[in-house]
């Protein structure tokens, strides 16, 4: 069993150096209930996508959600970036997403994932949790937790990634 | 199960000696997972009734490793408890150990989706099938055999499934057996595809087969359950609604009665810019149904009855939470959002949003079925009700007002108010305690020192005359970029037994970089859920160190 799990861990490092992770194509429900495949919605004309996973009972992720939204209009406009955000409410509280959504008036597309299968095929352990698409469907940075100011971190990447620089280099330079 | 891991190997280091290929998706192997793991170092405090553990650390950890290619995926989880956290179902140390307890592979292309190996699914609400996991309670009802989802048309979808759900690290008695099928008319008709109105309706169907064993007892060795669902649609109002019906199945759950389960909610919701309207109602009667008729607590669950009460994560307003009776409840919520715009009086500079709840739970009006028979007898029909009869005994009440403002570049406030009736015995499980009625208020400010460096207060406060008497909480949160420092108090400074008036102190700290995080506390802790530095998560009773690393690669 050891040698397994030893055998697993380097085969997996070392191919997680060569391959970059791409969005996995799972069901998901918009806003009026239709079901939307997840490689069809982060489609942007190959510009920069940010999926961000949240709670309507999550309170960094409101926090979160509410900084993108009063800056979405200025960063759509500079890079062309679209915001996603994926509810994980379950069916406890899926239905008031589009009231709670609406009413705070966010931009973004919204879509449900009440039984957490994205969540899980993204590899997410808690929310919030925004992961930053380049434009051709890849992950090209992720970031867990909301602190005050993140918003800042976050629009750098995506300038970073619209204008076509790949993030890799930059974290080896950081180190 | 050894050769499918083998191969997963053999999968993993072969890709890693192709060269990355540009261009079409389908050429590329996609490597991907995450990683948990939380220790707690127990220490024995007697005043809080922590318990001391024999092995002084105890650890919950699991890593999930996903490949794919093309149209193909396939995943492992690995998961280790050495031993079980304090406060996860454990049942004895059934859960301790380490293993892979879920393992898959998938295909998926525009119409079909085949799934083998451990699988989750919800039909529907979750009314007759909720296979899910939610790590933080401990709860992992996976379903392990083989699924398929079919297209048959647009907006026509069918799903079918077999297998037995996880029960720690073996398998239930029962096999469970289902099909859900949908269709959304306004996909389906192209002429409706941008109407305003719409339409879709949907049905499920479980069955579930487990040996009948019972010596005394002539008991179903098939139970069924079926549901239908309509859901509604006209510009910004929406209608979703489900009915379920479970035929007999007697349980540990039901004391081994012989009759039918019923559950009918409606959920009616108006959106628009600025504004948001919810009104539910939820009826259930009877409708627990599980792989195994004689597993309880959160063992083995089919059907998911999602509670009607607000999720709160305030801690003193999550102290006393409602879980749904399966056995029988009725509740009502109204929720409403509004945003003041800015600009105008009440909205200010930035806008100011409002919440407005209100929930009610009764128990359902239940008649004996003769005179000789006390309601919930074994081994009887159990009791006669009726759709939508409402009894007299109030389960759980709150009214909730909650005011988000940010007054400038630099100030942010949330003000909350909650009312609470809580029928603690019912809830609780008790007997004999008294129905807790409190007012709960909470104040929370954050001031942005600089874009970057910000500090948070929070004041929560309890009143109560039942349980425990007052509380009163205080936090304040630092964070800076990639780093959080919190400091804690909740203090029970109204408790009837001044001998019991303990603080539960606990400072802490924790770091974020990407999509990875450490954090580090120290102290005592009252079960609820936690937001601290960034996250929101449940966490269970405890007195000591606390460790959790999370990342997601």
């Amino acid at each position: 069993m050891k040698k397994f799990v030893f055998a697993m861990l380097f085969a997996f490092a070392v191919s997680a150096t060569l391959y970059s992770q791409e969005v996995p194509q799972v069901q998901l429900k918009d806003l009026k209930g239709k079901v939307v495949n997840s490689q069809d919605i982060i489609e942007n004309d190959g510009k920069p996508v940010m999926v961000c996973f949240f709670a309507t009972w999550c309170k960094p992720c409101i926090k979160e959600l509410t900084a993108f939204s009063e800056a979405y209009e200025d960063w759509a406009d500079e890079t062309g970036v679209k915001i996603i955000a994926v509810s994980i409410d379950d069916a406890r509280s899926t239905n008031s997403v589009g009231p709670f959504v609406n009413a705070r008036g966010w931009e973004f597309d919204v879509y449900l994932d009440a039984n957490g299968d994205f969540k899980r095929a993204m590899n997410v352990n808690n929310v919030p949790h925004s992961f930053l698409l380049d434009g051709k469907g890849n992950v090209a940075w992720q970031h867990t937790s909301y602190l005050e100011g993140d918003e800042a971190e976050t629009f750098e990447m995506i300038k970073k990634v619209a204008a076509g620089e790949s993030l890799k280099e930059n974290e080896a330079e950081k180190e | 199960m050894k050769k499918f891991l083998f191969l997963l190997v053999v999968m993993l280091s072969v890709s890693s000696l192709w060269a990355q290929k540009d261009g079409k998706s389908e050429n590329k192997f996609n490597v991907s997972g995450n990683f948990q793991s939380d220790l707690q170092y127990y220490f024995e405090d007697q005043k809080i009734g922590a318990v001391a553990v024999d092995e002084r650390l105890l650890s919950n950890s699991y890593a999930n490793f996903m490949i794919s290619y093309g149209k193909f995926s396939a995943g492992v989880r690995f998961e280790g408890y050495y031993n079980t956290l304090l406060g996860f179902p454990n049942s004895g140390g059934k859960n301790d150990g380490f293993g892979v307890p879920s393992y898959w592979a998938n295909f998926t292309n525009d119409k079909l989706e085949v799934t083998v190996g451990h699988f989750y699914e919800q039909f529907g609400n979750g009314l007759t099938l909720r296979s899910y996991e939610e790590k933080s309670l401990g709860i992992d009802n996976a379903i392990l055999g083989a699924r398929v989802k079919y297209t048959i048309a647009p907006g026509v979808n069918v799903k079918g499934l077999i297998g037995k759900q996880r029960y720690y690290w073996d398998l239930s008695d029962g096999i469970l057996r289902g099909v859900d099928g949908e269709i959304q008319f306004n996909e389906m008709i192209k002429s409706l595809n941008d109407a305003k109105f719409r339409f879709g309706i949907g049905g499920s169907f479980v069955s579930k087969y487990q040996k009948e064993d019972n010596p005394i007892y002539n008991l179903p060795n098939n139970v069924a359950t079926g549901a239908g669902r309509i859901n509604l649609g006209y510009s910004g109002f929406s209608l979703i609604s489900e009915y379920a019906y479970k035929i007999n199945d007697p349980s540990a759950d039901n004391n081994y009665i012989y009759r039918p389960g019923q559950a009918f909610l409606i959920n009616a919701t108006y959106s628009q810019k600025g504004l948001g309207v919810i009104l539910s109602t939820k009826w259930v009667d009877n409708m627990s149904l599980r792989s195994d008729r004689n597993a309880t607590l959160s063992d083995v669950t089919v059907s998911y009855l999602p509670e009607i009460t607000r999720n709160y994560t305030y801690v003193l307003q999550a102290f006393y939470p409602y879980a749904s009776q399966p056995m029988g409840e009725w509740g009502a919520k109204a929720e409403f959002f509004y945003k003041f715009k800015k600009g105008s009086k009440l909205g200010g500079k930035y806008g100011t949003t409002i919440t407005l709840n209100y929930s009610r739970v009764h128990n359902i009006k239940k008649t004996a079925i003769n005179d000789s028979t006390p309601i919930g007898t074994t081994g009887t029909y159990g009791y006669n009700t009726s759709l939508f009869a409402v009894g007299n005994e109030l389960y759980y009440q709150d009214i909730n007002v909650e005011i988000s403002k940010k007054w400038s570049k630099k100030w942010y406030t949330n003000i909350a108010y909650m009312n609470l009736y809580y029928n603690y015995n019912v809830l609780m499980g008790t007997a004999g305690h008294d129905n807790v009625k409190a007012n709960i208020g909470v104040i929370e400010a954050t001031y942005k020192i600089t874009d970057k460096y910000a500090l948070k207060g929070e004041v929560q406060a309890m009143f109560t005359k039942q349980d425990k008497g007052n509380w009163i909480l205080g936090q304040l949160e630092f964070t800076m970029p990639n780093w959080f420092f919190t400091v804690f108090d909740n203090w029970n400074y109204g408790n009837p037994d001044k001998g019991a008036r303990v603080h539960y102190f606990n400072v802490g700290f924790g770091y974020v970089k990407g999509g990875n995080r450490i954090q580090l506390t120290y102290g005592k802790q009252r079960e609820g859920v936690m937001c601290v530095g960034g996250v929101c998560r449940h966490v269970p009773a405890s007195n000591g160190f606390a460790l959790s690393i999370s990342s997601t690669f």
